[in-house]
Formats: C-alpha cells, structure tokens, sequence
C-alpha cells in the first residue's frame, strides 16, 4: 500500500460518486421511458434527437440492475459460508468426536447468554477472556509501537545505522515469536508480562520496517521544496516526512496487529491465565469441543474486525491528509 | 546592480558506474538584478543542471557560484524554486502551502495575522483566492503550478528559478500563465532564471537567451540579447520583424549549430 496508490485510490473515487449522485436521477428519467435500455435502436434514434437525455440513461441503468450490483457482493460470500457449514454438517452427522453446527449453536447460545460472568480466576466468561487478550495485545502492542515508528524514522533517515541494524533485525525477525517467551518469563517471573513482552516482540518488526521503508521513499520533490524553504528539522518531520510516511505507517500497524492477534493465542495457551487462548485450552482439558469450534470462530471474527477497522482509519487519515 | 549572480568556470561532474560524467563546463554567467533569463537547449545539454547549481540543490564541481555578493553554499529561500512538477504537498491546502513558505521566511519578524496577509496576497497574486481552501488534488495541473509560484514569489526571493515551470501544460494554459508572469515580474521586477525549451516562451519572455551546447560537457553556446520593449503582448508580437528575427536565431542554433545530438541518438 504505497503511498502512490493511496491517491490512485482517492482521483478513483471521484467519477464513482458522481455516478451514485447522478443515479437517482437516471432512475426518475428511467421510469418515465422503460424502453431506452432493453430495445437498443430506438434508443438510438433518441439520442439523436436528445442527446441531453443521454448520459442520464446511460448513467441511471436501472434500480434492478442495482439491486443485482449488491447481491453480486453478498451472495457469493454468503453461498460460501452456506457452503462451509454445510460441509461441516455433513461431516459431523454421523457422530464422532466433533460436534456439528447444531450442537455448536446450541452450545455457543449458552454460552453468549452470560459472556460476563466471574467465578473465580479459572473460570470466568469468554467476554472476559477476549478482553483480557485484547488487553495484552494493545499494551504489547503499544509499546511496539512508541519503539518501532521512532526507529524506523531513524533507520529510514540514516543510511549509516540502517546498514548497522537492518542484519540484526533481518537474523531476528523470522525468528517465531513465542521462541522469545521463556526469555521472558526468566526476566519478568510472571506470565502475564511475559505474554505481553511475546506480543511487543512480534509487532515490532512490520512496524520498524515499513516505517523506514516509508521514510526512504519519501518523494525527492518534496525533500528538495524542504531544502529551498530550508524548513527546520522540526517541521520537515512534521509537514513533510509525517504525513509522507503515514500509509506505510499504517500499513505497519495493520501487519503488526495481525500477528499479535496471531500470537496471542498461542502464547497464552502457554502462560495460561486469563484469556481466549488459555480458554481455548481449558475447553480442550474439559473436552468440550463445541467451545473449542466457537473460539475458533470468536478469534476470527475479531481478527477480522481489528484488520477491517484500521483499515478503514488508514483509509480516513489518509484521505484527510493527502 | 550590474553582477547580481555571479557564475565563474563553473564545471560539474557526477560520478557514475560507468566512470565520471562530465555535465557542464566552463560556465561563465553574469546575471543584473531585475533581469530575466531563459536557459534554452536540447534535452540532456544541462540546462536543469545549471538551474539546480544556481539553486544549490547540488554544488559545482569546479569553479565559483556567487548571489548578490555571497558564495552560493546551499538552497535557501533567497533563491526561490519553481519545480517542473510543481512540488505541492498533497496533505496541506493551497494556502497552508504557501504559508509554509511564508512563515519559514518571515515567522521570526512578523505575527500570524502579517503572516495570513502575505500568503492571501500571493495568492491573489496569481489569480487563485477562490482555490485557496482547495487541496492540490482538487485543482487543474495550470492552477497547482501556479500555487507553486506563488509558493516562491511569497517568499520575496533575490532569484526566481524555475525549472520548466509550463512543460507539463496545455499550450493555451501555457499562454495564460506566460502572460501572468510577465505581469507578476514587471510588477515585482523579480530576478528570474527559467528553463525552457520552447522558443517562443524564451523570446516572449525573456532579456537574454542564454543558448546551450548539446551534453555531455555542456556549456554556453550563444547568448542572445532580446531588445523588445515591455510590456509585451504576444499577438502584435507575432508579425513584428525584430521577434521574427529572434525566433528565427534561436531556431537556428537549436537545429543547425547542435542539431547533431538528434541525428546521433536517431
């Protein structure tokens, strides 16, 4: 996601929103000639004597042709989720270990009837345990955060420590993060940090990365307009180098969050506490299975809101800004 | 001021892969305040490499760069740039691009309310106070060029260079601005170098046609002194003898004297 296409996108999106103003108008003028799309040669004579009229028609295909535009977009993905459970149906309605989907309903109804409740450190409600989790991967997160777009912004601005430090991140990032988690627990002799220590180390690299990746493609342009203006350092960061940066920034983060997310799961089934790894875990002492699918589906279903969410912020800031 | 810029046996070389590459040579430029000078040549002859020099974007090889009596050490507001590509930033309005400049030449001295003042009147300068709230990309490529020179002219610059500045334009908006600058630096009797490689646009506009050989080792070829007297309006323009004639000399030392670089990359 450069910072090319990103205003790619933007002169993109300015003929689709004309088009949507001008729809309803094509929709009113469509009503009162219902011939002009289905019979073409009229049509053309029309455009003949009424060439005003033209782009209207064209512009206004009809409300039907419309409606098929978002069934285009909700059905197949519905037909695939139709599909799926389906085939999970199938594979479960003899019996056997896994429960099938009317099992993990009714399971799951249950379930989301009390998300909240606390007896105890062990057993608590699976709200909880998505909270706690996403507790840990904000503040890991976070901290991830405040190092790695500082050291980006170095190592994308000197070519000197770039060289010095990019082979040691290169040797430890494909390093697994959860490789680092006896590390931590040997330095913070809790689990609960070392969860967290796991989740900073995981988000930090994309960060790093793409934030220097950003700074080095800032455009020469812009960095000889700051030369000429002979801009301070302080403003050349913040008018030029800041919101030049922000969509690989953003890129970074969205990477970043993804793992943690990733990560989180695993790592706690390792430290246990509280959390939806450590829950999926229990549920698999407990042997229920059912849970087990519905975590499954839980830990997606707010992966995909935490990816779909920054990218609609990366989507408003960097429409704000360019 | 009869030596405004200063340009003694300047000389530029890049290293490259393939060994030195000499780009300019033997320089020797002498520019009078108040003066405008167009930078003609084929492409490749160095012209944007002398207005980078001059600028100090780059620093000369070999050889001595002064500005009103001062050693050229580096960019600075002083001398104002105009890019080829108008170089706006995306992210700030017309005017917060301007005030950009404003502000790193004249914050230290002067309030915000002074500051607002100078960027409006800039604008207004090239005809654009109904664009000033607008973003670069919601306006045409002549009005963000325009933008850009009001970024350079706000600054009150010693020198005015711009690179190309009507290269990207259609020849109609190209016209327009051309007239719009002539008034700008008669009105503000700026000292302007501009790289060009349109004949018309050098005899219209300028009072010297510095007229360079074809690269590498490029240097001065001819320098043609345009007598045309101000203002200038390019429809009577077209049928007087003298403009023809300067056309015609420009014409000539582009496809006669260095027509060869052509025949040599066909």
């Amino acid at each position: 996601m450069s910072a090319l296409t990103m205003s790619g996108d933007f002169s993109l999106e300015k003929p689709v929103d004309r088009a949507r103003q001008e729809a309803p108008l094509g929709g009113s003028s469509i009503t009162s000639q219902p011939v002009a799309e289905v019979v073409a040669e009229p049509a053309k004579e029309k455009k003949m004597e009424k060439p005003a009229t033209l782009p209207v028609a064209e512009a206004g295909t009809p409300i039907g042709e419309r409606l098929g535009a978002v069934g285009r977009a909700i059905l197949p993905p519905l037909l695939g989720m139709v599909v799926l459970i389906g085939l999970w149906y199938v594979a479960t309605h003899k019996g056997g270990s896994i429960p099938g989907p009317v099992q993990t309903w009714d399971a799951a109804k249950l379930l989301f009837a009390d998300p909240f409740y606390r007896n105890g450190p062990n057993d608590q409600g699976i709200g909880w345990n998505v909270l706690s989790s996403l507790q840990r991967v904000g503040i890991g997160f976070g901290f991830a955060a405040l190092v790695g777009i500082p050291l980006g912004f170095i190592l994308g601005r000197s070519a000197f420590l770039s060289a010095m430090i990019n082979p040691i991140i290169s040797l430890l990032r494909p390093v697994s993060p959860l490789a680092w988690l006896p590390i931590g627990l040997l330095v913070f002799k809790k689990a609960d940090p070392a969860a967290t220590y796991t989740i900073f180390i995981c988000s930090i690299w994309p960060m790093i990365m793409n934030t220097a990746q950003g700074v080095q493609r800032v455009p020469q342009d812009y960095l000889n307009v700051a030369r000429v203006l002979a801009l301070s350092e302080w403003k050349v960061v913040t008018k030029i180098l800041f919101p030049a940066v922000l969509p690989y920034m953003l890129t970074g983060i969205r990477l970043s969050i993804g793992t943690a997310w990733l990560v989180i799961v695993a790592a706690e089934m390792l430290t246990g506490g509280v959390g939806i790894g450590f829950w999926v875990w229990d549920e698999w002492n407990n042997l229920k299975v059912e849970h087990i699918i519905i975590a499954i589906f839980v830990i997606g279903i707010v992966g995909l809101i935490l990816e779909q969410s920054l990218i609609l912020l990366a989507r408003k800031l960097t429409k704000e800004s360019s | 001021m009869e030596k405004f810029v200063q340009i003694e046996k300047v000389g530029q070389t890049f290293d490259t892969k393939k060994g030195k590459f000499v780009a300019l040579r033997d320089i020797d430029l002498t520019i009078k305040q108040g003066e405008f000078i167009a930078l003609i040549g084929h492409s490749g002859c160095g012209k944007s490499t002398l207005l980078n020099l001059i600028a100090g974007l780059t620093k000369p090889t070999t050889g001595v760069m002064l500005c009103d009596g001062r050693e050229i050490g580096g960019p600075g507001p002083e001398r104002a740039v105009v890019f080829q590509n108008h170089s706006l930033l995306p992210w700030l309005t017309c005017f917060e691009n301007v005030y950009l400049a404003v502000e790193r030449v004249f914050g230290a001295k002067e309030g915000k309310a002074k500051l607002k003042e100078r960027t409006a009147a800039a604008i207004n300068l090239v005809g654009l106070d109904h664009a000033s709230s607008k973003y670069p990309h919601e306006i045409s490529g002549g009005m963000k060029q325009r933008v850009g020179i009001a970024r350079a002219l706000s600054m009150q610059p010693k020198v005015l260079l711009m690179d190309e500045p009507f290269g990207a334009l259609d020849a109609l908006t190209r016209a327009k601005l051309q007239d719009e600058l002539m008034k700008i630096c008669d009105a503000t009797q700026a000292t302007t170098v501009m790289v060009t490689h349109d004949v018309d646009e050098a005899v219209l506009l300028s009072d010297r046609i510095v007229m360079m050989t074809n690269g590498p080792a490029a240097t001065i070829g001819e320098i043609l002194e345009v007598n045309l007297p101000r203002p200038r309006h390019r429809l009577t323009l077209a049928h007087d003898p003298a403009y023809i004639d300067y056309r015609a000399a420009v014409l000539e030392f582009l496809y006669e004297k260095q027509a060869h670089v052509e025949k040599m990359a066909a």
